[in-house]
Order: structure tokens, then C-alpha cells, then sequence
């Protein structure tokens, strides 16, 4: 199939490359650019392990195409870090145990980040919601869910 | 002892940065270069059938194809406990899904179109799906040459049945005790096959280089024991043990299923036919479901006397586990199972028959549990029943059947002192076991049930570990072990040993991933016994590390060896309280002397464990005379469930779980496996449901049809209590909990259903719809 040519950010640099149609956003980001935070769980869009922010909304990598973000703003785990240094966030996550295995952590910090960007003191239930497109099988949640409302409070 | 400065506090973990900033390299992350090389699996559309013909011409063919491998290429066996499989289906194929042959081509979409182009022609044998089938009359044989298979001494496999391992117990006289009995209770329950479900699949790549050794990455918990299984399995090719280096980077979930060899075999077989060539197998979400190990199903038949006053008599229970078509790591599942299905319990009269069962689906294995989630749902099911029937309140009625240290176990052997009947009273305090739940809500029924767990690290007698623990020149370490970190924290446990002993902070600690080249032995991270197992050799390692510090220092510097300690990362002496020698002034570089010599040099220390006292040997009619189990580790868990009587729907207000851990070295670690295990437990009940169709095949294998719990899916509350009754040779008296905490979930649902409900449901799973029906039926 023709190879197409995409502009698109990165991470807040700009890349330019030449893929094949069919490609995934999943598949470039890891297979082309190295960039290996967003994992492939389940490649249908159930487990959320892939999750990267299209233009500031999370999306399943593993479901867009990678033609489609041609012209727009791609941010990974690696992106999110001022200074290449972590987040309040992620450091909640350190405090609060809100991960075993590490695998979701990258997904799970994504979904977390544009909860507390659209809504800076969510509570219980609101952060339940938001989180449920994120698959974890070590936590049992309660730790993760834990750290975004000590964040909140904590106004960190 | 000492105030303990690390032992004991909640370190924050040492493998968080990696892990939060997405540092942290799994199996797929790593590059391999244009040189890699992809294989596609042709698999099995039948549960059961003989390989007529395999033909590879058109695959071998198609463009960009490397090479076609199949059975014949590699004909060799493999297996933990048991020869009983081969890398690829030779002239068989026993579940849907298996491995007959292998596409390897330059990229991934290309093995999997030729793939395709591979026809086999087979001819379709009846299957057997369930274990009445298999142990029914003439049934078809799975493996006819069973009779020949090699396997570990304590497996007594029946040749010309489908009867893989029979463990039989029998203590007592089993008639007498039903005959003591004012009431004797017969049941049977079952519990179907279930999925790990760890967020990262299966995957391997294998490099055979052209200085003819073999390296294989693979995302493991047992990476000697994985190295041990391909020199074993690939030893006609020339290879020995120094030859094979298995490396294992970050895992991203385990909970049993990465244990042992399962899908490895392919790429270190595979990497063989491809010299020079790294070659990567990498499971789907579906062939992680389908062609990994599963946890076995069981059905129990149990029978339980007692008296009047609730003491328990006699117990009989047979079991029937749905092993699979491959059960060299599964049997032991079984055994393990047998020797312990009495439960936390004092029965004098024991008679166990633990049955390990071939069936044409895909292999069953270790699942968090081994086999102790399995058996429990039966046993503490029944155990509540007895209680009703008896007119006993279910905890009262446990806590004085429960087992004490020193009461006889049902082989034999004495029982460990535990905190079993602590953890009974503070569970039943934390839940307010005596208040009954009343719900304001006339549509919903709230119910509490109760159940006890145990379980022993399931290994073979001499399962061992080791330790390395080097210094550097700023007085940091960095420890070797191979342990794997699969979510649980070792790494951080392991420093938090090491730092208690050499005073070195957790900052300047760094717990290194397995290589078998550079870390040195560990059987495998299961059982729950890396804190227990490995933590003793990392301690041993840093005593040894500490008694060459005081040997030098007594040698370089005429010091009292005996007025000697460490404190602060640095030697001192009660002697003289102003002399102060730090680590980072002698650990690499040596002490040295006024005449510019230098004594001592790199301290490196090293420890080593291996539990000396187990034996698997017993005699196989009784399993009396050995010591297969090196401890218990017990508890109690109960919970609170609110459920909607029209649609049967399960809310959770409350969980509490109490593990006697021995010694909690982090006990917000112990926290953390608490709410995780207990959700994956809970999960086995609520949610999940492996569903096969009419010929054997998986028909939910994606997380759509098969519903791991979400976030919106947990407890209101969870509340983890840890009891301390010191394990004598464990590191600070710690012994493992990390897969107890799934072990009771079911049951504790199941006597809350009961409870709220007054509906028995003896089969798993029991979701919304199931207990619907049931109360449905009832009322009519």
C-alpha cells in the first residue's frame, strides 16, 4: 500500500514521517519512534494500557490510526514531565503504592492527568469512572483511586 | 534484637521511578535491531486429532518467509514435574489452539499471511471435555504412552487411564470417625477454569548467536528454572546449561501464569533453526487466554462428620481436577491441593483423593492459589453448611476446629505455630460479625459471610536461593538475586533485608532484575516464597558481607572483632567510641597501611537457603512419613455484601482480611497485596467465567467477554490485618501472604449469599444473573 507522509508533536517535538496506511497509532509511536511507555495489552481498545493524549483527550492508541494524527498534538507518559522531572501525580503514585507490576502505570497516569485537568477535585466516584477504561490486575484500584484523592486534598 | 531501622516500616518502594515515569522495560520494549526476526504459531482447530500430513511448501515460499519449523525440526520433549509435552505437537494435538508449527518471516504481518499458507491435514479423534467423560467408561486416552513419561518421584500417574497424578491422604480411621459423627454432611462443588489475566501478555525472543550459545529474553518468574528447561529439553542439540542465558526484564503481572516454561519453549527451539537471527514470539490477548496455563477446575465431592458440639470427626473429599492436556507443572497443582484440602483444620480421620485429570483443553497450571482458591470454595462452603445444620454459630464453629502449631497434620507431619485464631478474632471484630446486617433498603438483602485459608509454599523439597551483594566505591550496593519483580516489590523487601543488617540506606540500594549469566541461582518467584526463601539468602549474604568487614578491620587495624559493629554506613567499636571507619574508605579499595600497602580488597557477599529439612517422599497409599511442606500461612477473611433481591446485583460495603505474615518487613506492601488479591479473588466469583464451546474451543478469550474487574468494581471498603507470629527461619521471622489473600474470596461470598439470601449456589462462578435465578427459583 502507498506510504503516506504525517507532521504531527510529539511530546512537544515536531516529527515528520512516512508510514503505511494501515499502521496504528500504537504501532508508530512504539514499532518507528521508540517511544514505549503506551504497551499493547489487548489491541481492541478493552484494556487501556495504550493510552496516550490525542490533542489533550486520552485515546487507545491501539484504535487510531496513525494517518489520523496528522496535524495534531501527541503526548505520552515520556511528554507529561516538566523538566524531565515527574508529575505531582505521578509522585502521588509513588506515595500511595498505586502500582505493582508497573505495566498500567503509564495508561493509568494519563487517564488521571486529563481527569484532574477537566476537574480538579473529582471525588470517589468521579475518579472510579474516569479510571475504568484502565485495566489493573495487581492494585485491586483502591491505592491508585487513593492517590488522586490525596492529590486533591493534599493540593499538591 | 535491636530496634529495627528498615524492617518493619513502609520503605517507599525502590522500583517506583522506573515504573511511574514508564522507564521500566517489559518484554516488548526491548530492541533487537533490523536483524529480528518474527514467528506466527499455526495452530490446532481441534481439540483432539492425530497430524496426518503438515504441509509447508507454500508458506516456506511466500516472500520475506525466513523458515518453516514444525515438530519434526524439534523433536523434543519438555516439562517442570513431568516430560509429558513436546515443543511442538509431534503426531497429536490435545487442546484447541496448540502449537503445530512455526512461520518465521522478516516481519510480523508476514509470518502471520504465511502462516495461513501452512495446511495440515488431521484426523479428528473424539474429545473429552470434562472429567466425568474422562474417568467415565472406555474413555478415549489422551496420552496413551503416559506409562512412559519421566517425572518427579512424588507423581504416581495410572498408564492407559487419563489419571495423570493420584495423591492419595488417609489418616485416621475414616470409618470410625463418620461413625463418632451426630452429623455427617455430603456435597459436591465446582469451581471452573479461570485466566490470569495479567495486563502484559506472554513473549520470548531466543537468539542463537554463532559462537553457539543461546540467549532468551523472556517476561518470567523463573528465569534458572526457564534456563534449566531449555538445556534440558535442547540438550541433543549440543547444548549445556553454561551455554543458555536467560535474561528477564520488568514483568508486567505474573500471578502464577508466567511460572515455569510455557510459550518460551518456541522461541528457544525456534531461535535454534535460525542461527545469528533473534526471533520473537509474542502472545495475543487471545493466545495468552488460550495457550498459557489456566487454573484448573475442580469438582469436589466432600463429606464432613462432626459432633454435637461441633467437633469435627472425619473428613472425606475427592477431587477431580480438569488438568488439560498437559500437566507437567499442573499435577503438582493437584498434589499440593491433596495434601492440604483438610484446610486449616484438627480432623483426626483424613481421607483425600486429589485427581489430576487429562481433558482435551488447553493445560491447566499454577494460578495465585495452587489449587488452595480451588479447593477452599468447597471446603468453607460446606464448612458454613455443617455449622447451620449443627445449630452453630460458622465462627464459633471454625475457631474450635481451627489448627494450632504443634496439632498433627493430616501426612503426618506437626503444624507450624501460627496466628490462626488471633486472625479469627480480629476478623470477626473488624466485620461485627455478632451484629446482624440489617438493610433500610426493602429491595436489597445484606449478608456476611466468614471463611478461614491456609496454604504452604508449594516446591519441591530442595527448591533453593541465592544471593549476591556487592559494595561499590561510594559505599552503595547493588544486591544479585534472581528473584523476579512481578508486581509484589521484592526488589524493595530484599533492600530493606540487606539494609537492616549493613546499615546502608534504601537510596543506595539497587536490587538487580535476573540474568542467569550474572545472578546467581533461584528456583522460581512462586509459592510465596521469595520473601521467605530469597530473604533469607540476601540476609545470609549480608551477615557474610558484615563478618568480612569485621574480619578486616580487626586484621588491618588490631580492632576487637567482638566490641565491632555497623552503624550509619560505617564500622564502629564499643571499644572506642571515637573511631569511625565509613564504607565508601574500604569496601572496593581495601584499608591500607602506613607503608602503602593495602589489606582486604572488594566485599562481596554471598548467602545462600535451601529448606534442608523437606522431604516428598511418602508413602503413596497414605502420604504418611514425609515433610512436604515447609510451613502455613494462615489467616481469616470475611465480608459484607449488600445485593439487590430483582436482579441480583453485588455490592460490597466491606472486606476484611487478617494473614499472619510471620513479620510484616513492609507492611504497606503487605497492604498493597491484601486489596489486590482479594479483588482478583473476588473477581473469580463475580465476574469471571471461561466458557468453551461444544468442541473444546475458548469462545471469551478477550477481555470484552471475559470481565476483569474494572475500577468502578471494588469494595467500598478493604481492611487488611496483619498478625505476627514469627516464622523461626525466616529473615526477621517473615514468611509469605502474598498469594493467600485471593484464597478465600469465594467462599466468604458464597456463605454471604447464603446468609442475606438463604440460597446455597455450589458452583462458580456466582454472578448477578445466577443468583437471580436461583432466588427466583426458590420463591416459586
Amino acid at each position: 500500500m502507498k506510504k503516506k507522509m504525517i507532521n504531527f508533536n510529539l511530546n512537544g517535538r515536531k516529527i515528520a514521517v512516512e508510514i503505511e496506511p494501515q499502521l496504528t497509532l500504537l504501532e508508530m509511536l512504539r514499532d518507528r519512534l521508540g517511544v514505549k511507555s503506551p504497551k499493547c495489552g489487548c489491541d481492541r481498545g478493552d484494556c487501556g494500557t495504550c493510552t496516550v493524549m490525542l490533542d489533550g483527550r486520552t485515546v487507545r492508541s491501539c484504535l487510531v490510526l496513525a494517518v489520523e494524527v496528522d496535524g495534531l498534538t501527541v503526548t505520552t507518559l515520556e511528554g507529561i514531565m516538566k523538566d524531565d522531572k515527574l508529575t505531582p501525580i505521578q509522585q502521588a503514585f509513588i506515595d500511595n503504592n498505586s502500582f505493582q507490576c508497573g505495566f498500567c502505570a503509564p495508561g493509568m497516569i494519563l487517564s488521571a492527568t486529563e481527569l484532574l485537568k477537566k476537574n480538579p477535585k473529582p471525588n470517589k466516584e468521579e475518579i472510579q469512572e474516569a479510571l475504568s477504561g484502565n485495566l489493573c490486575r495487581c492494585t485491586g484500584y483502591s491505592p491508585i483511586i487513593d492517590a488522586i484523592l490525596e492529590f486533591t486534598k493534599g493540593g499538591k | 534484637m535491636s530496634e529495627l531501622k528498615f524492617v518493619g516500616q513502609s520503605c517507599v518502594r525502590i522500583d517506583g521511578k522506573v515504573k511511574v515515569a514508564g522507564a521500566a522495560q517489559f518484554i516488548d520494549d526491548l530492541d533487537f535491531g533490523p536483524n529480528l526476526l518474527y514467528a506466527e504459531i499455526v495452530e490446532s482447530p481441534h481439540a483432539h486429532a492425530l497430524i496426518k500430513k503438515i504441509d509447508i511448501s507454500k508458506a516456506e515460499k511466500y516472500p520475506g518467509v525466513v523458515k518453516v519449523v514444525t515438530g519434526k525440526d524439534v523433536p523434543f520433549k519438555f516439562g517442570l514435574y513431568m516430560h509429558d509435552r513436546y515443543v511442538f505437537a509431534l503426531d497429536r494435538v490435545r487442546f484447541v489452539g496448540e502449537q503445530v508449527a512455526a512461520v518465521i518471516a522478516r516481519d510480523a504481518r508476514t509470518a502471520k499471511l504465511a502462516a495461513k499458507l501452512v495446511k495440515v491435514e488431521y484426523e479428528v479423534l473424539p474429545a473429552v471435555l470434562d472429567v466425568d467423560t474422562a474417568l467415565g467408561k472406555n474413555p478415549p486416552i489422551i496420552h496413551p504412552d503416559l506409562g512412559k513419561y519421566t517425572h518427579v518421584p512424588w507423581f504416581f500417574p495410572k498408564a492407559d487411564t487419563n489419571i495423570a497424578h493420584w495423591r492419595k491422604v488417609r489418616a485416621g480411621d475414616i470409618n470410625k470417625g463418620f461413625a463418632e459423627a451426630d452429623l455427617v454432611l455430603e456435597d459436591t462443588y465446582t469451581v471452573p477454569r479461570y485466566a490470569h489475566c495479567a495486563i502484559e501478555t506472554h513473549g520470548a525472543i531466543g537468539l542463537y548467536d554463532f559462537s553457539d550459545r543461546l540467549t532468551v529474553w523472556t517476561a518470567s518468574q523463573s528465569p534458572h528454572t526457564q534456563r534449566h528447561l531449555f538445556a534440558e529439553a535442547l540438550s541433543p542439540l549440543g547444548l549445556s546449561h553454561k551455554d543458555v542465558r536467560v535474561i528477564t526484564p520488568f514483568v508486567g503481572g505474573g500471578f502464577g501464569g508466567k511460572a515455569g516454561v510455557s510459550m518460551e519453549i518456541l522461541a528457544a527451539a525456534l531461535a535454534m533453526k535460525v542461527k545469528g537471527s533473534p526471533v520473537k514470539v509474542l502472545w495475543s490477548r487471545a493466545q495468552e487466554f488460550y495457550n498459557t496455563y489456566q487454573r484448573q477446575g475442580v469438582v469436589a465431592k466432600i463429606k464432613l462428620g462432626a459432633k454435637k458440639d461441633g467437633t469435627i470427626t472425619a473428613m472425606e473429599q475427592i477431587l477431580h481436577w480438569d488438568a488439560g492436556a498437559y500437566v507437567e507443572y499442573g499435577a503438582n497443582v493437584v498434589n499440593a491441593a491433596g495434601l492440604s484440602a483438610t484446610g486449616p483444620y484438627r480432623i483426626p480421620n483424613v481421607s483425600i483423593d486429589s485427581i489430576c485429570v487429562y481433558t482435551n483443553l488447553p493445560p491447566g497450571g499454577p494460578y495465585r492459589g495452587f489449587g488452595y482458591s480451588e479447593f477452599l470454595f468447597g471446603l468453607e462452603s460446606h464448612i458454613n453448611e455443617m455449622s447451620r445444620q449443627l445449630g452453630l454459630d460458622p465462627v464459633e464453629f471454625r475457631r474450635k476446629n481451627a489448627i494450632v502449631g504443634g496439632d498433627k497434620l493430616a501426612y503426618g507431619s506437626k503444624m507450624n505455630d501460627n496466628g490462626l485464631l488471633e486472625a479469627i478474632d480480629k476478623v470477626a471484630e473488624e466485620i461485627e460479625w455478632h451484629k446482624k446486617p440489617v438493610s433500610n433498603n426493602p429491595k436489597k438483602a445484606i449478608g456476611k459471610g466468614f471463611a478461614l485459608f491456609w496454604k504452604a509454599p508449594a516446591m519441591p523439597p530442595n527448591a533453593a536461593s541465592t544471593a549476591f551483594l556487592k559494595f561499590n566505591e561510594d559505599g552503595s550496593l547493588n544486591i544479585l538475586v534472581s528473584a523476579m519483580e512481578i508486581g509484589q516489590g521484592y526488589q524493595t523487601v530484599m533492600a530493606q533485608i540487606a539494609a537492616e543488617i549493613l546499615t546502608v540506606p534504601l537510596n543506595k540500594i539497587r536490587v538487580e532484575l535476573p540474568d542467569t549469566d550474572r545472578n546467581p541461582y533461584e528456583w522460581q518467584t512462586v509459592a510465596s516464597h521469595i520473601t521467605w526463601g530469597c530473604g533469607k539468602a540476601v540476609e545470609r549474604a549480608a551477615i557474610d558481607a558484615r563478618e568480612q568487614i569485621f574480619d578486616l578491620v580487626e586484621r588491618a587495624l588490631g580492632k576487637k572483632r567482638d566490641s565491632l559493629y555497623l552503624d550509619d554506613q560505617k564500622v564502629k567499636s564499643h571499644a572506642e567510641p571515637e573511631f569511625a571507619l565509613s564504607f565508601k574508605d574500604f569496601v572496593i579499595s581495601g584499608i591500607g597501611k602506613p607503608d602503602g600497602t593495602y589489606r582486604g580488597g572488594p566485599i562481596v557477599g554471598r548467602g545462600m537457603f535451601m529448606p534442608e529439612f523437606a522431604s516428598a517422599l511418602s508413602d503413596p497409599e497414605t502420604s504418611q512419613g514425609g515433610k512436604p511442606n515447609v510451613h502455613y500461612t494462615v489467616g481469616a477473611s470475611a465480608i459484607i455484601l449488600e445485593i439487590d433481591k430483582k436482579t441480583g446485583k453485588v455490592k460490597i460495603p466491606k472486606a476484611v482480611l487478617a494473614v499472619d505474615v510471620g513479620k510484616a518487613i513492609n507492611p504497606e506492601l503487605v497492604k498493597g497485596q491484601v486489596t489486590g488479591g482479594l479483588l482478583q479473588g473476588i473477581a473469580t466469583v463475580l465476574y469471571e467465567d471461561m466458557r468453551f464451546d461444544k468442541n473444546g474451543k475458548l469462545i471469551n478469550a478477550n477481555f470484552s467477554d471475559y470481565k476483569i474487574p474494572t475500577a468502578m468494581d471494588i469494595p467500598d471498603e478493604v481492611v487488611s490485618i496483619i498478625v505476627e507470629v514469627p516464622q523461626p527461619d525466616g529473615p526477621f521471622g517473615a514468611r509469605g501472604m502474598g498469594e493467600h489473600t485471593m484464597i478465600p474470596a469465594a467462599p466468604i461470598i458464597a456463605n454471604a449469599v447464603e446468609n442475606a439470601l438463604g440460597i446455597r449456589i455450589k458452583s462458580m462462578p456466582i454472578t448477578a444473573e445466577r443468583i437471580a435465578l436461583t432466588l427466583k427459583a426458590k420463591e416459586k
